[in-house]
């Protein structure tokens, strides 16, 4: 049992750490999200159901590419931030929550890398003319 | 002495027969929504993916993403895009000190739960139409 009071062991914990940067971070990149949601949807809609050669070039044009490509890398940090900052850190506790916000960051990187992998082949790949 | 007979106390309201406010179930709605997304993003990118990989891989990745599962999280997705993006806007309007009062909760609750709805409709009309 430890003798100290809730007082003490609150102290110093409070919200003015890194919670402001973290506040700013996720409020900046969610008015960017708010202009690059529909768009992505557009981009997005406009290719799903076309055949392979019809993907590729249709996001190997600039709107389609640079608005998907924007939206998952904004959107990705977005929520790694998000998630670390918010539901893990409220719900995960020791090392547990080292582990989960390790695996948060993978998973995040990750479908942003492999995002900007596909649509940098498809915007180098030269139209079957 | 402050920790003592802590967590030997009885809760009220428990959990369990606790019905949570509409604020509430939007709250947590929108940390679900935002985790949810990870299928639909996953799916999609693993689409991209296989379109620049090998004509079988674009053949499984279309074929799920345009299965009635893949459909579901699509569908699943674009609502839960929309809700997190409308309950995002509201927090804007929370930091600036509005909307706050409870019936202002309330009634934002609803309006970011029928907005996403309606939002996810037009998406889908647009999509089928366009």
């Amino acid at each position: 049992m430890r003798y100290i009071t809730p007082r003490k062991a609150a102290q110093g914990m409070g919200s003015a750490r890194a919670g402001t940067a973290h506040h700013w971070n996720i409020t900046m990149s969610s008015y960017a999200l708010i202009v690059l949601t529909p768009l992505f949807l557009i981009a997005v809609g406009g290719a799903i159901g076309l055949p392979q050669d019809q993907v590729v070039a249709h996001f190997g044009r600039p709107f389609p590419g640079i608005i998907t490509a924007l939206f998952i890398v904004v959107g990705m940090i977005h929520f790694i931030k998000g998630s670390q900052g918010g539901a893990i850190a409220d719900y995960v506790h020791g090392t547990a929550q080292q582990l989960t916000m390790v695996a948060i960051a993978i998973f995040g990187w990750g479908v942003i890398a492999a995002a900007i992998f596909a649509l940098a082949k498809m915007a180098f790949t030269l139209p079957a003319i | 002495m402050a920790d003592v007979n802590r967590g030997n106390r009885p809760l009220s309201p428990h959990l369990q027969v606790y019905r949570l406010p509409i604020p509430a179930v939007t709250s947590i709605l929108t940390r679900i929504t935002g985790h949810a997304m990870s299928a639909g993003i996953l799916l999609l990118v693993w689409w991209l993916v296989a379109a620049v990989s090998s004509p079988e891989a674009f053949a499984t990745a279309d074929w799920v993403l345009r299965s009635w599962l893949g459909f579901l999280i699509m569908v699943g997705s674009t609502w839960a895009l929309w809700f997190h993006a409308l309950s995002g806007v509201r927090h804007l309007f929370y930091d600036n000190g509005m909307g706050l009062e409870i019936e202002d909760a309330k009634r934002g609750s609803w309006a970011i739960i029928i907005g996403s709805v309606a939002l996810t409709v037009l998406s889908l009309i647009i999509f089928f139409i366009g």
